[in-house]
């Protein structure tokens, strides 16, 4: 089975990118949330003003390649967003950008490779592991499934953001409680699979 | 909240600052506090940086014979690396720039970036890291000990280093050797709100304190009912000397967090000193004061720097700053 969409050109990634925006400014409460119970209650506000600029940085910018298109959200979040989220998130989407190149369309096998690349760039910036209870919980079982759909993803990436509640935290400012961490969602999974949700989304929408 | 929104709470305290402090170039835009006379010719530049909230550190530590320049970012966030990349050119002479840089996930990955970008611009960086929470005891499965008051010692240390004109490996030196030689505990009274959060960060009945906290309110080692100052002190120097165990004289920080009188802190002081006088540590400089805070947390944390004689004659150099000044 393949999906609807096989073909992913400048305007899925937009929409990707516009989609996830909307989802962190929508859910930025709920991951403060999260985050003032495992970290320091900033997660939300910081993401929404990085995507922000995102948005505002790809209405600005005429370019249509998806990596370049990544690469500029990436910039954005590594420059505006500060904190671990701002290099780490910004390190995925720029990595993942340079690994699709110039193509002007690239397929969903070849999003996942470079994807793939993206999250070993985090885990090499952040020098986490899996089971750590960080961002790399939801990305790695989400671009695991990416080949088999977006749903797949989608629904791999939230199943993996779930899982961090039982585990005690080893990175990051959560790692401090030892294990209080513990019976709490990690906030970066949580935004990890949101990014997730709104590719599926972006991709549901282009029927 | 004495604020206007939560949005421009930084902003506006840099317009303040730069209003209060004309000796210095407060770029409130691009959020950098440079002193006024940088670069200074042929001396090593030092910036530093971190999440606000933690006033005066860095900002009020930038001047002659301390910092060159501070990166404030978001309340308890990081700056970010365009922040202290424009710092280190507008202080570079050629002679390099330190950053220091306190260890928290955001700030060295922030920090990592910066210097790999400002190297590209032809800027020779150098890092050191402060890590000096006694209260992380598990290093290997967490992000590793946490910089708190420590910071201060070696901002001071270093920058004094600096402005003797010492080249960059041995300013790095340096500051590497004042934060090996120093620990911090941290108490907390209370918790803190953020702007962003309008409501505590963490939950710290009346009645109980946390011994061991961090500065952005992150827990510590235990939860106990309400401790007399007098067995606070017990606890906290015994917990940095536990870790420490100076043969040398030692500088003394008793830092409040933000919300704790300075009735109260000097009379954590007494009880500081009194244990360590009764731990024969000999106390060679002391700061009482607010200086690496936690927004409005109640409580206290105690940092000791083991000196020698270097360190010593460098700790006393004149500095200028609007946090700390002395001898000029």
């Amino acid at each position: 089975m393949h999906d609807v969409l096989d073909v992913l050109d400048g305007d899925f990634f937009r929409r990707w990118l516009t989609t996830a925006a909307s989802a962190v400014d929508r859910e930025a409460d709920r991951l403060t949330e999260l985050d003032s119970a495992i970290g320091d209650a900033d997660h939300g506000a910081n993401l929404r003003r990085g995507f922000a600029a995102v948005t505002e940085a790809l209405d600005g910018s005429d370019a249509t390649a998806p990596g370049a298109l990544l690469a500029l959200a990436g910039r954005q979040l590594i420059s505006k967003v500060g904190g671990a989220s701002g290099p780490l998130y910004g390190t995925l989407l720029r990595t993942t950008g340079k690994t699709l190149g110039d193509a002007g369309e690239v397929s969903r096998e070849e999003l996942a490779q470079a994807l793939r690349a993206g999250v070993d760039a985090v885990a090499k910036l952040g020098g986490a592991a899996p089971g750590d209870k960080t961002m790399l919980d939801a990305l790695i079982p989400a671009v695991d499934a990416l080949p088999a759909s977006f749903e797949a993803a989608r629904d791999a990436a939230d199943k993996g953001a779930e899982a961090t509640i039982p585990l005690q935290a080893r990175k990051g400012r959560a790692s401090y409680l030892g294990e209080r961490s513990i019976g709490h969602q990690d906030p970066g999974a949580t935004s990890s699979a949101l990014l997730f949700t709104a590719l599926a989304e972006a991709a549901g929408g282009a029927v | 909240m004495l604020i206007n929104v939560p949005e421009t709470v930084v902003a506006d305290a840099l317009r303040g600052m730069a209003a209060a402090h004309p000796e210095l170039t407060v770029d409130v835009e691009n959020r950098v506090i440079v002193r006024r006379d940088a670069p200074v010719a042929d001396k090593v530049a030092l910036v530093s940086g971190g999440g606000s909230g933690h006033e005066p550190l860095h900002g009020g530590f930038v001047g002659p014979g301390m910092l060159s320049a501070a990166c404030p970012g978001e309340v308890f966030t990081s700056p970010v690396p365009d922040q202290m990349v424009r710092a280190a050119a507008a202080v570079d002479s050629g002679k390099g720039v330190l950053f220091v840089v306190k260890n928290y996930t955001g700030d060295v990955l922030n920090f990592d970036m910066a210097a790999e970008l400002a190297e590209d611009e032809g800027i020779q960086v150098a890092k050191v890291l402060v890590d000096d929470d006694v209260a992380v005891t598990d290093s290997l499965y967490t992000a590793g000990r946490r910089g708190t008051g420590a910071t201060l010692f070696v901002e001071k240390i270093a920058g004094a280093a600096a402005d003797a004109g010492a080249p960059l490996e041995r300013v790095e030196a340096i500051a590497r050797r004042v934060n090996e030689n120093s620990r911090s505990l941290g108490v907390a009274l209370s918790a803190c709100t953020t702007p962003a959060k309008g409501s505590p960060t963490f939950e710290l009945p009346s009645g109980e304190l946390e011994l061991g906290v961090g500065i952005h309110g992150e827990p510590g080692r235990e939860r106990r009912a309400m401790m007399t100052s007098r067995e606070i002190a017990d606890f906290a120097v015994d917990a940095v000397l536990e870790d420490l165990r100076p043969r040398n004289p030692v500088l003394l920080l008793v830092n409040g967090m933000g919300a704790t009188p300075l009735l109260e802190l000097y009379g954590f002081h007494a009880e500081v000193q009194r244990v360590l006088a009764e731990r024969n540590v000999v106390v060679a400089g002391v700061l009482v004061g607010n200086y690496v805070t936690s927004l409005d947390m109640a409580g206290a944390s105690v940092t000791l720097c083991q000196i020698d004689e270097e360190l010593l004659r460098l700790w006393d150099a004149p500095v200028r700053t609007p946090g700390l000044r002395w001898g000029m």
